[in-house]
Protein backbone atom coordinates (compact mmCIF):
# COMPACT_ATOMS: atom_id res chain seq x y z
CA UNK A 1 0.00 0.00 0.00
CA UNK A 2 2.83 2.39 0.87
CA UNK A 3 4.87 1.62 -2.49
CA UNK A 4 1.68 2.15 -4.09
CA UNK A 5 1.26 5.68 -2.52
CA UNK A 6 4.67 6.18 -3.38
CA UNK A 7 4.44 6.29 -6.74
CA UNK A 8 1.17 7.79 -7.17
CA UNK A 9 2.02 10.77 -5.14
CA UNK A 10 5.64 10.63 -7.42
CA UNK A 11 2.91 10.83 -10.63
CA UNK A 12 1.32 13.61 -8.68
CA UNK A 13 4.31 15.59 -8.18
CA UNK A 14 5.60 14.92 -11.68
CA UNK A 15 2.15 15.79 -13.64
CA UNK A 16 2.03 18.88 -11.61
CA UNK A 17 -1.30 17.81 -9.78
CA UNK A 18 -1.01 19.41 -6.50
CA UNK A 19 -4.48 17.28 -5.01
CA UNK A 20 -5.08 15.09 -2.28
CA UNK A 21 -2.00 13.42 0.07
CA UNK A 22 -1.77 16.13 2.50
CA UNK A 23 -2.23 19.24 0.71
CA UNK A 24 -0.54 18.19 -2.77
CA UNK A 25 2.43 16.79 -0.60
CA UNK A 26 3.67 13.21 -2.05
CA UNK A 27 4.99 11.15 0.69
CA UNK A 28 8.62 11.50 -0.24
CA UNK A 29 8.42 15.28 -0.88
CA UNK A 30 9.67 15.05 3.15
CA UNK A 31 12.94 13.70 2.05
CA UNK A 32 14.06 16.17 -0.37
CA UNK A 33 17.53 17.93 0.74
CA UNK A 34 16.70 21.81 0.80
CA UNK A 35 19.91 23.63 0.16
CA UNK A 36 19.67 26.99 2.65
CA UNK A 37 23.11 28.32 2.73
CA UNK A 38 24.92 27.73 -0.95
CA UNK A 39 28.75 26.19 -0.40
CA UNK A 40 30.79 25.36 -3.46
CA UNK A 41 33.92 24.46 -3.75
CA UNK A 42 35.39 23.82 -6.77
CA UNK A 43 32.87 20.86 -8.73
CA UNK A 44 31.62 19.75 -5.60
CA UNK A 45 27.77 21.11 -4.14
CA UNK A 46 28.70 21.02 0.15
CA UNK A 47 25.77 23.55 0.59
CA UNK A 48 24.30 23.58 3.95
CA UNK A 49 21.36 22.37 3.72
CA UNK A 50 18.04 21.08 6.13
CA UNK A 51 19.86 17.46 6.54
CA UNK A 52 22.97 19.92 7.78
CA UNK A 53 20.80 21.42 10.35
CA UNK A 54 18.97 18.39 11.53
CA UNK A 55 22.72 17.25 12.39
CA UNK A 56 23.46 20.31 13.97
CA UNK A 57 20.81 20.30 16.16
CA UNK A 58 21.63 16.56 17.24
CA UNK A 59 25.20 17.90 17.83
CA UNK A 60 23.67 20.81 19.86
CA UNK A 61 21.37 18.85 21.66
CA UNK A 62 23.55 16.55 22.83
CA UNK A 63 26.08 18.87 23.95
CA UNK A 64 23.27 21.06 26.06
CA UNK A 65 21.56 17.67 27.65
CA UNK A 66 25.27 16.73 28.31
CA UNK A 67 26.97 19.95 29.20
CA UNK A 68 24.02 20.94 31.33
CA UNK A 69 23.52 17.96 33.00
CA UNK A 70 26.81 16.89 34.22
CA UNK A 71 27.45 20.52 35.29
CA UNK A 72 27.08 20.28 39.06
CA UNK A 73 27.83 15.90 39.11
CA UNK A 74 26.40 15.48 42.16
CA UNK A 75 26.56 12.12 44.19
CA UNK A 76 22.70 11.71 43.59
CA UNK A 77 21.96 12.73 40.64
CA UNK A 78 19.37 15.22 39.38
CA UNK A 79 17.00 13.74 37.13
CA UNK A 80 18.58 15.24 33.99
CA UNK A 81 22.03 13.73 35.35
CA UNK A 82 19.87 10.43 35.46
CA UNK A 83 19.12 10.70 31.97
CA UNK A 84 23.20 11.47 31.19
CA UNK A 85 24.00 8.50 33.66
CA UNK A 86 21.36 6.33 32.13
CA UNK A 87 22.62 6.76 28.98
CA UNK A 88 26.36 6.62 29.45
CA UNK A 89 25.74 3.34 31.62
CA UNK A 90 23.50 1.61 29.15
CA UNK A 91 26.08 2.42 26.22
CA UNK A 92 29.11 1.82 28.10
CA UNK A 93 27.59 -1.77 29.51
CA UNK A 94 27.13 -2.96 25.88
CA UNK A 95 30.50 -2.30 24.75
CA UNK A 96 32.07 -4.01 28.21
CA UNK A 97 29.16 -6.84 27.46
CA UNK A 98 30.12 -7.27 23.75
CA UNK A 99 33.24 -6.76 23.45
CA UNK A 100 34.77 -6.82 26.57
CA UNK A 101 37.35 -4.68 28.24
CA UNK A 102 39.83 -4.30 25.30
CA UNK A 103 36.62 -2.57 23.04
CA UNK A 104 36.43 0.44 26.15
CA UNK A 105 39.21 2.83 23.98
CA UNK A 106 36.36 2.60 21.11
CA UNK A 107 33.87 3.62 23.76
CA UNK A 108 33.24 6.96 22.75
CA UNK A 109 33.07 6.39 19.24
CA UNK A 110 30.14 4.06 19.70
CA UNK A 111 28.42 6.53 22.09
CA UNK A 112 28.83 9.26 20.08
CA UNK A 113 27.51 6.61 16.49
CA UNK A 114 24.21 5.65 19.05
CA UNK A 115 23.51 9.52 20.48
CA UNK A 116 24.29 10.57 16.76
CA UNK A 117 21.52 8.21 15.33
CA UNK A 118 19.48 8.47 18.44
CA UNK A 119 18.74 12.09 17.97
CA UNK A 120 18.67 12.02 14.44
CA UNK A 121 15.71 9.84 14.70
CA UNK A 122 13.60 11.07 17.18
CA UNK A 123 14.71 14.73 15.96
CA UNK A 124 13.06 13.15 12.31
CA UNK A 125 9.50 12.25 14.31
CA UNK A 126 9.16 15.99 15.33
CA UNK A 127 6.70 18.12 13.11
CA UNK A 128 8.45 19.85 10.39
CA UNK A 129 11.36 17.71 11.37
CA UNK A 130 13.67 16.00 8.90
CA UNK A 131 15.25 12.48 9.58
CA UNK A 132 18.81 12.71 8.40
CA UNK A 133 19.00 8.73 8.85
CA UNK A 134 16.11 8.30 6.08
CA UNK A 135 19.08 8.81 3.64
CA UNK A 136 21.41 5.93 2.46
CA UNK A 137 24.14 8.14 1.41
CA UNK A 138 24.00 8.47 5.43
CA UNK A 139 23.62 5.25 6.71
CA UNK A 140 26.17 4.08 4.14
CA UNK A 141 28.79 6.42 4.77
CA UNK A 142 28.47 5.24 8.67
CA UNK A 143 28.17 1.61 8.15
CA UNK A 144 31.68 2.03 5.86
CA UNK A 145 33.58 4.04 8.28
CA UNK A 146 32.41 0.93 11.13
CA UNK A 147 33.08 -1.56 8.09
CA UNK A 148 36.53 -0.30 7.27
CA UNK A 149 37.91 0.67 11.19
CA UNK A 150 37.13 -2.84 12.34
CA UNK A 151 38.46 -3.97 9.55
CA UNK A 152 41.93 -2.23 9.62
CA UNK A 153 41.59 -2.89 13.53
CA UNK A 154 41.34 -6.73 12.94
CA UNK A 155 44.75 -6.67 10.45
CA UNK A 156 45.83 -4.19 12.79
CA UNK A 157 45.77 -6.51 15.93
CA UNK A 158 46.37 -9.90 14.26
CA UNK A 159 47.97 -9.30 10.91
CA UNK A 160 47.26 -12.01 8.18
CA UNK A 161 45.80 -13.93 11.48
CA UNK A 162 42.97 -11.83 10.57
CA UNK A 163 41.67 -14.27 7.91
CA UNK A 164 40.86 -16.78 10.51
CA UNK A 165 37.80 -14.97 11.27
CA UNK A 166 36.17 -16.30 8.04
CA UNK A 167 37.33 -20.19 8.61
CA UNK A 168 34.60 -21.67 11.04
CA UNK A 169 35.92 -22.80 14.38
CA UNK A 170 36.18 -26.78 14.86
CA UNK A 171 34.91 -27.01 11.09
CA UNK A 172 36.69 -29.93 8.84
CA UNK A 173 38.71 -29.26 6.43
CA UNK A 174 36.35 -30.09 3.71
CA UNK A 175 33.41 -27.78 5.12
CA UNK A 176 35.48 -24.99 5.86
CA UNK A 177 36.77 -25.18 2.16
CA UNK A 178 32.85 -24.70 1.48
CA UNK A 179 32.01 -22.15 4.33
CA UNK A 180 35.13 -19.48 3.68
CA UNK A 181 34.19 -17.78 1.15
CA UNK A 182 29.97 -18.09 2.67
CA UNK A 183 31.79 -16.12 5.68
CA UNK A 184 33.35 -14.11 3.75
CA UNK A 185 30.13 -12.56 1.61
CA UNK A 186 28.88 -12.27 4.80
CA UNK A 187 31.80 -10.56 6.06
CA UNK A 188 31.63 -8.16 3.35
CA UNK A 189 28.02 -7.71 2.91
CA UNK A 190 27.77 -6.38 6.80
CA UNK A 191 28.11 -2.54 6.21
CA UNK A 192 24.89 -3.24 3.25
CA UNK A 193 22.70 -5.14 5.93
CA UNK A 194 23.61 -2.57 8.79
CA UNK A 195 22.95 0.71 6.50
CA UNK A 196 19.93 -0.63 4.79
CA UNK A 197 18.48 -1.63 8.24
CA UNK A 198 18.59 1.60 9.21
CA UNK A 199 17.70 3.69 6.15
CA UNK A 200 14.61 1.33 5.53
CA UNK A 201 13.16 1.22 9.07
CA UNK A 202 13.08 5.17 8.85
CA UNK A 203 12.14 5.59 5.41
CA UNK A 204 9.03 3.23 6.08
CA UNK A 205 8.18 4.78 9.41
CA UNK A 206 7.80 8.48 7.49
CA UNK A 207 6.24 7.24 4.46
CA UNK A 208 3.71 5.04 6.78
CA UNK A 209 3.03 8.03 8.67
CA UNK A 210 2.86 10.39 6.30
CA UNK A 211 0.32 8.98 3.93
CA UNK A 212 -2.34 8.04 6.77
CA UNK A 213 -1.88 10.94 8.00
CA UNK A 214 -3.08 11.79 4.40
CA UNK A 215 -6.07 10.04 4.72
CA UNK A 216 -7.10 12.09 7.51
CA UNK A 217 -7.58 14.54 5.29
CA UNK A 218 -8.90 13.00 2.25
CA UNK A 219 -11.39 10.81 4.91
CA UNK A 220 -12.97 14.73 6.80
CA UNK A 221 -13.32 14.85 10.21
CA UNK A 222 -15.88 12.15 10.77
CA UNK A 223 -14.22 9.00 9.26
CA UNK A 224 -10.41 10.92 9.65
CA UNK A 225 -10.60 9.81 13.40
CA UNK A 226 -9.35 6.07 12.26
CA UNK A 227 -6.34 7.26 10.68
CA UNK A 228 -5.94 10.01 13.18
CA UNK A 229 -6.16 7.31 15.64
CA UNK A 230 -3.78 5.16 13.70
CA UNK A 231 -1.49 8.32 13.15
CA UNK A 232 -1.40 7.86 16.72
CA UNK A 233 -0.60 4.81 17.40
CA UNK A 234 2.49 4.37 14.63
CA UNK A 235 3.87 7.36 15.82
CA UNK A 236 4.17 5.73 19.20
CA UNK A 237 5.68 2.85 17.13
CA UNK A 238 7.89 5.01 15.03
CA UNK A 239 9.64 6.19 19.03
CA UNK A 240 10.54 2.99 20.00
CA UNK A 241 11.67 1.86 16.45
CA UNK A 242 14.05 5.22 16.75
CA UNK A 243 15.09 3.92 20.00
CA UNK A 244 15.71 -0.11 18.63
CA UNK A 245 17.47 0.98 15.38
CA UNK A 246 19.97 3.51 17.21
CA UNK A 247 20.68 0.60 19.56
CA UNK A 248 20.94 -1.83 16.92
CA UNK A 249 23.69 -0.32 15.17
CA UNK A 250 25.57 0.37 17.91
CA UNK A 251 24.57 -3.13 18.96
CA UNK A 252 25.97 -4.74 15.52
CA UNK A 253 29.10 -2.28 15.62
CA UNK A 254 30.05 -3.85 18.96
CA UNK A 255 29.47 -7.44 17.64
CA UNK A 256 31.50 -6.40 14.47
CA UNK A 257 34.20 -4.55 17.07
CA UNK A 258 34.50 -8.39 19.05
CA UNK A 259 34.97 -10.40 15.81
CA UNK A 260 37.92 -8.13 14.99
CA UNK A 261 39.73 -7.73 18.42
CA UNK A 262 38.90 -11.51 19.82
CA UNK A 263 38.21 -13.23 16.30
CA UNK A 264 35.78 -16.30 17.30
CA UNK B 1 13.22 9.39 -4.32
CA UNK B 2 15.48 12.12 -2.87
CA UNK B 3 17.55 9.42 -1.17
CA UNK B 4 18.80 8.41 -4.70
CA UNK B 5 20.00 12.00 -6.02
CA UNK B 6 23.49 11.80 -6.49
CA UNK B 7 23.80 15.55 -6.45
CA UNK B 8 23.03 15.97 -3.07
CA UNK B 9 25.77 12.94 -1.94
CA UNK B 10 28.76 15.58 -1.45
CA UNK B 11 26.89 17.55 0.62
CA UNK B 12 25.30 14.82 2.88
CA UNK B 13 28.67 13.14 3.42
CA UNK B 14 30.52 16.53 3.67
CA UNK B 15 28.29 17.74 6.81
CA UNK B 16 27.79 14.08 8.37
CA UNK B 17 31.50 13.77 8.88
CA UNK B 18 31.85 17.38 9.96
CA UNK B 19 28.45 16.77 12.66
CA UNK B 20 30.08 13.91 13.61
CA UNK B 21 33.24 14.98 14.57
CA UNK B 22 31.84 17.65 16.38
CA UNK B 23 30.04 14.86 17.89
CA UNK B 24 32.56 12.97 19.12
CA UNK B 25 34.41 16.03 20.47
CA UNK B 26 31.82 16.69 22.35
CA UNK B 27 31.05 13.31 23.49
CA UNK B 28 34.81 12.16 23.93
CA UNK B 29 35.73 15.41 25.81
CA UNK B 30 32.88 16.75 27.69
CA UNK B 31 30.16 14.04 28.07
CA UNK B 32 32.79 10.54 28.82
CA UNK B 33 34.69 12.00 30.70
CA UNK B 34 32.35 14.64 33.05
CA UNK B 35 29.89 11.26 33.58
CA UNK B 36 32.53 8.96 33.94
CA UNK B 37 34.17 11.29 36.81
CA UNK B 38 30.49 11.08 38.59
CA UNK B 39 30.21 7.30 38.00
CA UNK B 40 33.86 6.63 39.55
CA UNK B 41 33.35 9.15 42.38
CA UNK B 42 29.82 7.35 43.53
CA UNK B 43 31.40 4.11 42.57
CA UNK B 44 34.43 4.94 44.96
CA UNK B 45 32.45 6.52 47.99
CA UNK B 46 30.05 3.06 47.61
CA UNK B 47 33.02 1.29 47.89
CA UNK B 48 34.58 3.33 50.88
CA UNK B 49 31.21 2.90 52.97
CA UNK B 50 31.23 -1.12 52.31
CA UNK B 51 35.19 -1.19 53.57
CA UNK B 52 34.26 0.92 56.33
CA UNK B 53 31.06 -1.29 56.84
CA UNK B 54 33.52 -4.20 56.62
CA UNK B 55 36.06 -3.31 59.07
CA UNK B 56 33.45 -1.86 61.81
CA UNK B 57 31.86 -5.36 61.11
CA UNK B 58 34.97 -7.38 61.99
CA UNK B 59 35.45 -4.44 64.81
CA UNK B 60 32.07 -5.66 66.31
CA UNK B 61 33.25 -9.48 65.71
CA UNK B 62 36.04 -8.80 68.23
CA UNK B 63 34.77 -7.01 70.43
CA UNK B 64 32.20 -9.38 70.82
CA UNK B 65 34.77 -12.50 70.79
CA UNK B 66 36.55 -10.54 73.39
CA UNK B 67 33.33 -10.32 75.55
CA UNK B 68 32.44 -13.80 74.96
CA UNK B 69 35.98 -15.22 76.50
CA UNK B 70 36.00 -12.67 79.64
CA UNK B 71 32.02 -13.55 79.62
CA UNK B 72 33.36 -17.58 79.92
CA UNK B 73 36.45 -16.57 81.96
CA UNK B 74 34.24 -14.87 84.61
CA UNK B 75 31.81 -17.91 84.55
CA UNK B 76 34.51 -20.03 85.31
CA UNK B 77 35.90 -17.74 88.22
CA UNK B 78 32.20 -17.71 89.56
CA UNK B 79 32.58 -21.44 89.36
CA UNK B 80 35.82 -21.58 91.18
CA UNK B 81 34.62 -19.22 94.02
CA UNK B 82 31.01 -21.39 94.35
CA UNK B 83 33.47 -24.70 94.83
CA UNK B 84 35.78 -23.28 97.17
CA UNK B 85 32.65 -21.63 99.27
CA UNK B 86 30.55 -25.09 98.99
CA UNK B 87 33.90 -26.92 100.37
CA UNK B 88 34.93 -24.39 102.77
CA UNK B 89 30.66 -24.83 104.60
CA UNK B 90 30.97 -28.36 104.12
CA UNK B 91 34.28 -28.64 106.04
CA UNK B 92 32.78 -26.15 108.79
CA UNK B 93 29.70 -28.40 108.53
CA UNK B 94 31.32 -31.50 108.70
CA UNK B 95 33.61 -30.34 111.53
CA UNK B 96 30.19 -28.78 113.41
CA UNK B 97 28.45 -31.80 113.02
CA UNK B 98 31.10 -34.05 114.35
CA UNK B 99 31.55 -31.91 117.18
CA UNK B 100 27.59 -31.72 118.01
CA UNK B 101 27.40 -35.49 117.24
CA UNK B 102 30.60 -35.83 119.60
CA UNK B 103 29.20 -34.00 122.35
CA UNK B 104 25.56 -35.95 122.21
CA UNK B 105 28.02 -39.51 122.07
CA UNK B 106 29.74 -38.30 125.39
CA UNK B 107 26.59 -36.99 126.90
CA UNK B 108 24.58 -40.51 126.28
CA UNK B 109 27.62 -42.05 127.86
CA UNK B 110 27.35 -39.99 130.61
CA UNK B 111 23.80 -40.54 130.94
CA UNK B 112 23.86 -44.25 130.27
CA UNK B 113 26.18 -43.97 133.25
CA UNK B 114 24.00 -42.51 135.18
CA UNK B 115 21.38 -44.96 134.26
CA UNK B 116 23.44 -47.50 135.20
CA UNK B 117 24.88 -46.53 138.42
CA UNK B 118 21.03 -45.59 139.50
CA UNK B 119 19.86 -48.74 138.44
CA UNK B 120 22.68 -50.25 140.44
CA UNK B 121 21.68 -47.61 143.38
CA UNK B 122 18.10 -48.91 143.17
CA UNK B 123 18.98 -52.56 143.05
CA UNK B 124 21.30 -52.17 145.99
CA UNK B 125 19.11 -50.39 147.97
CA UNK B 126 16.52 -53.11 147.13
CA UNK B 127 18.78 -55.43 148.66
CA UNK B 128 19.12 -53.68 151.57
CA UNK B 129 15.71 -53.08 151.81
CA UNK B 130 14.70 -56.89 151.36
CA UNK B 131 17.74 -57.51 153.85
CA UNK B 132 16.02 -55.34 156.50
CA UNK B 133 12.95 -56.50 156.00
CA UNK B 134 13.45 -59.97 155.98
CA UNK B 135 15.79 -59.19 159.69
CA UNK B 136 12.54 -57.36 160.65
CA UNK B 137 10.14 -60.12 159.77
CA UNK B 138 12.89 -62.99 161.26
CA UNK B 139 12.81 -60.90 164.79
CA UNK B 140 8.91 -60.35 164.72
CA UNK B 141 7.88 -64.50 164.04
CA UNK B 142 11.15 -65.92 165.87
CA UNK B 143 12.40 -62.72 167.98
CA UNK B 144 15.33 -63.55 167.39
CA UNK B 145 17.94 -60.73 166.69
CA UNK B 146 19.99 -62.25 163.33
CA UNK B 147 23.05 -62.15 162.00
CA UNK B 148 23.02 -59.30 159.38
CA UNK B 149 26.03 -60.96 157.52
CA UNK B 150 23.94 -64.00 157.17
CA UNK B 151 20.72 -62.25 155.85
CA UNK B 152 22.30 -60.65 153.82
CA UNK B 153 23.85 -63.38 152.06
CA UNK B 154 20.25 -65.27 152.29
CA UNK B 155 18.51 -62.38 150.75
CA UNK B 156 21.44 -62.02 147.79
CA UNK B 157 21.12 -66.02 146.91
CA UNK B 158 17.21 -65.24 147.24
CA UNK B 159 17.09 -63.03 145.09
CA UNK B 160 19.56 -64.15 142.61
CA UNK B 161 17.20 -67.27 142.60
CA UNK B 162 13.97 -65.09 141.86
CA UNK B 163 15.74 -63.65 138.92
Amino acid sequence: MATENMEAGEHAEASGHAEGHGGGHSPMEQFTIKPLIPIHIGKYDLSYTNSAMFMTFAVALTALLFGLSTKKRTLVPSRWQSISELMYEFVAGMVKDNTGKEGMKYFPFIFTLFLFILFGNFLGLLPYGFTFTSHIIVTATMAVVVFVGVTVIGFARHGLHFFALFVPPGAPLGIAIILAPLEFFSYLIRPVSLSLRLFANMLAGHVLLKVLAGFIITLGVFFGIVPFVAVFGITMLELMVAAIQAYVFALLTCLYLNDAIHLH
Amino acid sequence: MPQFDPSTFASQIFWLVVMFAALYWVVAKLAVPRVGQVLDQRARVIQDDLDRAMQLKGETDAALAAYETAMSAARGQAGDHMRAILADVKAVADQRTAEISASVAKQVAEAEARIAKAKQDALDSMNKVAGESASAIVAKLTGLNPDSGAVTTAVASALKDAR
